[in-house]
This record gives structure tokens, C-alpha cells and sequence, in this order.
């Protein structure tokens, strides 16, 4: 699969900023044209605004200025999945029930919803656990468990808020693996937060690089390699050089955010 | 077999300090009681102290055999105050916490309400039910009522209270009502923190029905263990005095173990305080 060519765009943010009422400007003037298909990063140092913007576009915060136009369906809110920093499972309920139910407070019975929950487990490699519970699981496969329960009503777009942060490196790049497998055969726009060069640049073919101080939108990074990308890609100078370009617009990025708050 | 590996001296130490602790775990403590009992008898013995005034624990036994009809209906009549209170204590304790995770000004609201009716001694506020209240067992299960609600009252709120806030945003995400939010993800979080709370009041419920039927009993009107006790000082029977005691100690411990397995059941499979600690 290679990355989609000027497809229809799905959500224009326009002048989007944030101002909490204890005067921080989390965001300001924020730009951005999400098209259908995009993997985006949103990448940044902390305090860069890149959650708050990605829970505004969720609709979990309302902005202070600009406005979200959303194109087509995609204003109805079931279109879209969110996860979460952390697994975000509710401890006392099975596997099977915490992917049900967003579904379930949609009025799906269990019976209904059990083909595409079985579909979905198999997806993210966790058949057979339909019924342990989420201390039983180890955070890798907490983290599949948040996956597969927010594709579970299909939605067009994927929102993910640093999802594999507090993963060791060995199960982040596989699940880095499985995301781009997922991304590819679900058709789904996603938009990933992460403050790693390394994944942005793994996963995404647009890095949108942010800066703190206000939070804005600092440059925006093209990932021209094609998909799909696996193993030979994370070791190849390719992988290599566009890294070190992104980490380059990074440290700028920083030096401007330092530079305001001095 | 894992015996079978060759430990190393520490690990071998470790291991039977292991076993020693599980045995002593039970054999201590009853070790402890029966020396201590043997110590009651021989005091008493020694000493030549009359059984009106501290009985021998045969005497004690004795009391049991005799008498075990009339304890027996008493124990009844205690059981039934207490479990009714508790009962209540959990509809109301559960009820109002559901009604203040409605919202914060309702809990702002009536919350100091029911601290005052915590922190007021129960044998003050009795006199005041008395006049109220004709039915016996009415007045018993008020008292029972308003001594357990609380700590299920304060503990389930507190549990309402604390979900895990990104779980509330991907109820919000998901468009869940109120209702559903409350059923699916609020109660269920409560949980732990209820069957905390539970556990003292289910102890807490005894006390109340037993000075509550002190308080009552005073008259002879109320017939459970707590009248028999008067009675038994009043008549010098300090054998059954004992028994009396040693019943209500047991119900309590009994409600405690049963509210406590109760409790395991439940959350064995989910919550850390219920989870077998491994080895």
C-alpha cells in the first residue's frame, strides 16, 4: 500500500487554540488538514499542546478560538475510536467485555456483537483470552485489548494518545508492527500522539512537529518512504537519515518553544 | 516434584521459616487461648473466688448445656435486629450514594447530615426514639440502622467517586448515559470500597442492636442476648452472663469472616486486595 494521494480531506481545524482557565495557552492558531487515509504523528515535547489537541479533535474538549469542520459522516461521533495512554480497561470485567462495550452502550447484545469481537481479538493476537481479566494480561496485551475495543465500532478515524509510552521497546515496536497491519487493512485515518521520533517516523507519513509556549504547530515533516513498512525499513539508512531530519525540525522546534518562554 | 531442586542453604532457610510461619499462623493464637483459659480456671480455683463473681470455665460450659434454649431464642432475636440493620444500613448507604454521585451539590448538601448522625452517640440519641418510635423492633433497628449506615454510606460515595477519569471520557466518547455510566462502569468501581465499608458495619450493626437493646432492655421488654446479660447480673447468674458474651463475641466474629469471604469471592478474580499473594 502506498500512501494515499490527495484523498478527500475528513476534518479541516482552522485557527484552533485552547486557553485553560488558570491562563495557560495550551494551543494557538493551530492549522491542520486531516485527509482520509493519513497516518499523522503529532510530535512534541511535553507541554506542546499535541493531547490537548488531540482531545479537542475527539470532542473531549471544546476549543477556545478556531473551529473543526468536519467533512462528510465524520460528524457523527461513533466514527470515532480513541486510545488512551494507558489500557484504560475496566479491571473487573473479561477481555471479551471490555471490547463489547462500546458497543453495549450502543444497545448491542452479546450475541450480536460476539462475531465481530472474535474477529477483532484474532486481529490483535489475543484468541483464546476472551475471558481472562486485565490483570491476568501482561501491558502489551492490555494495550491490544484498548486497540481492539476502539476498532470495535468501526470507526473511520483512530485518535491515540501516546498508546505505547509506557511499553518496553521490544513490545512497542511490535505493536508499532501490528498498528501499520491494522491501519492498512481497516482503511482508518490515525491520528498518534507520541513524543518519539523514532515511532513517528516509523509509523506515520506525515509528522506534524509541535512546539510549546504557546502550543502550535511548529513544521510539518513528509515521511516519503513507502509502505509497507516492517523490520527491514527500521534498520535501513533510509529509516536512518529521515529520523535524524525529523529530529533536526524537532530540536528547532524546541529551541523556538525555550526562546518564548525566556 | 520442585522439592526435588537442590537448594542452597539460605533457600532452605527461607522455605522452612515459610512452613513455620503457616503453622504458627493457627497454632499460636489457639495455643494462647488455651493457656489463658487454663490460667482463668486456676485463678480461679487458687484463689477460691465465689462463681457469682467470676465463674470457672466449666461453669461457663455448664451454662451453655443448661441454658442453651434460652440462648439460643435470644441469639434469634439479636441475629434478626442485626441482620435487618444491616440490610438497611446497605439499601440506605448504597441509596444515598448513588444519590450524591448524582451530583456534587446534593452530596455538598446532605452529607454533613449524615455525620452528625454518625458521630452523635447512639445512647444519647435513643432517649429521643424512644418517644418517637412504639414498635420494639422499630426502635432496636433504627439504632442498628443509623450505627451501620455510615461507613457504607461514606466508602460507596467515595468509590462513586473515584473512577479512573480517562474510563469516564471513553464512556463520554461512547455516548453513554448517565444511567449507563452509573450501571457499567461507577458501581462496579464502587465495589471494593462498599464491601470495605460492609465489613465494619456488619460488625458495627451487632454493637448498635446490642446497646440498643441495653438501652431498651433496661424495662426486661426486648428478649436478646443483651436483655439476658441484665438479667443474668442482675440475678448474680454470672455463668450465663458469660455464655451471653461469649455468644455475641462469636456472631461477630462470624459476621466478620462470613462478610469477609464475601468479600474474597467477589473481587478474587480483579481487585489487588483479594488476589492470592504469590510466592
Amino acid at each position: 500500500m502506498i500512501a494515499p494521494v490527495n484523498p478527500a480531506p475528513l476534518l479541516v481545524a482552522r485557527g484552533v487554540g485552547k486557553t485553560f482557565s488558570n491562563g495557560v495557552r495550551a494551543l494557538d492558531g493551530v492549522d491542520l488538514t486531516l485527509r482520509e487515509g493519513d497516518f499523522l504523528s503529532l510530535l512534541g515535547p511535553s507541554g506542546c499542546g499535541k493531547s490537548t489537541l488531540l482531545r479537542i479533535i475527539a470532542g473531549l474538549l471544546s476549543p477556545t478560538s478556531g473551529m473543526l469542520d468536519w467533512r462528510g459522516q465524520m460528524a457523527d461521533p461513533s466514527l470515532l475510536g480513541f486510545v488512551f495512554q494507558e489500557p484504560t480497561l475496566m479491571p473487573w470485567a473479561t477481555v471479551f467485555d471490555n471490547v463489547w462495550l462500546p458497543l453495549r452502550l450502543k444497545g448491542v447484545s452479546r450475541k450480536a456483537a460476539a462475531p465481530a469481537i472474535g474477529d477483532l481479538l484474532e486481529r490483535v493476537h489475543l484468541t483464546g483470552f476472551e475471558n481472562a481479566v486485565p490483570r491476568e494480561l501482561s501491558g502489551g496485551m492490555k494495550m491490544r485489548v484498548s486497540i481492539a475495543r476502539s476498532l470495535v465500532t468501526k470507526p473511520r478515524l483512530l485518535l491515540m494518545d501516546e498508546p505505547f509510552a509506557a511499553l518496553d521497546e521490544i513490545t512497542r515496536f511490535k505493536l508499532n508492527n501490528d498498528l501499520l497491519e491494522l491501519w492498512d487493512d481497516q482503511k482508518i485515518t490515525v491520528v498518534f500522539v507520541t513524543h518519539s521520533v523514532f515511532e513517528s517516523v516509523f509509523l506515520s507519513h506525515r509528522v506534524v512537529v509541535m512546539a510549546a509556549r504557546p502550543g502550535r504547530i511548529f513544521q510539518e515533516v513528509a515521511v516519503d518512504a513507502p509502505y509497507p513498512r516492517d523490520e527491514t525499513f527500521r534498520t535501513s539508512p533510509e529509516y536512518a537519515a529521515l529520523c535524524r531530519s525529523t529530529s533536526d525540525v524537532l530540536a528547532d522546534a524546541m529551541r523556538a518553544g525555550a526562546a518564548d518562554a525566556a | 516434584m520442585p522439592l526435588e531442586i537442590a537448594l542452597d542453604a539460605e533457600e532452605q532457610r527461607r522455605l522452612r521459616a515459610a512452613r513455620l510461619e503457616r503453622v504458627g499462623r493457627w497454632v499460636l493464637p489457639v495455643a494462647i487461648m488455651c493457656l489463658a483459659v487454663f490460667l482463668w480456671d486456676r485463678v480461679v480455683v487458687w484463689n477460691e473466688i465465689p462463681h457469682y463473681i467470676l465463674p470457672r470455665p466449666i461453669d461457663v460450659v455448664r451454662a451453655f448445656v443448661e441454658d442453651w434454649q434460652l440462648l439460643l431464642s435470644s441469639l434469634l432475636v439479636t441475629l434478626k435486629i442485626t441482620g435487618l440493620g444491616l440490610v438497611c444500613a446497605v439499601v440506605g448507604g448504597v441509596g444515598l450514594a448513588v444519590l450524591f454521585a448524582q451530583s456534587k451539590w446534593v452530596e455538598m448538601s446532605f452529607f454533613p447530615f449524615a455525620v452528625i448522625l454518625q458521630v452523635t452517640p447512639i445512647v444519647a440519641i435513643f432517649p429521643l426514639i424512644n418517644i418517637y418510635v412504639d414498635n420494639l423492633t422499630a426502635k432496636l433497628l433504627l439504632c442498628a440502622w443509623i450505627v451501620a449506615f455510615f461507613p457504607i454510606l461514606s466508602n460507596t460515595t467515595l468509590g462513586l467517586n473515584s473512577v479512573d477519569k480517562n474510563l469516564r471520557d471513553l464512556f463520554k466518547l461512547n455516548g453513554a448515559t448517565r444511567w449507563q455510566e452509573l450501571w457499567h462502569l461507577r458501581l462496579p468501581a464502587a465495589m471494593p470500597y462498599f464491601l470495605g465499608g460492609l465489613k465494619i458495619a456488619g460488625g458495627l450493626a451487632l454493637i448498635g442492636a446490642v446497646v440498643a437493646e441495653f438501652v431498651a432492655g433496661s424495662g426486661g421488654q426486648s428478649s436478646g442476648l443483651a436483655s439476658r446479660i441484665i438479667e443474668a447480673g442482675y440475678r448474680l447468674r454470672t455463668a450465663r452472663l458469660f455464655a451471653a458474651l461469649i455468644l455475641i463475641s462469636l456472631t461477630g466474629i462470624a459476621i466478620f469472616m462470613l462478610l469477609s469471604w464475601l468479600s474474597h469471592v467477589i473481587l478474587r478474580r480483579w481487585h489487588e486486595s483479594a488476589v492470592k499473594q504469590e510466592s
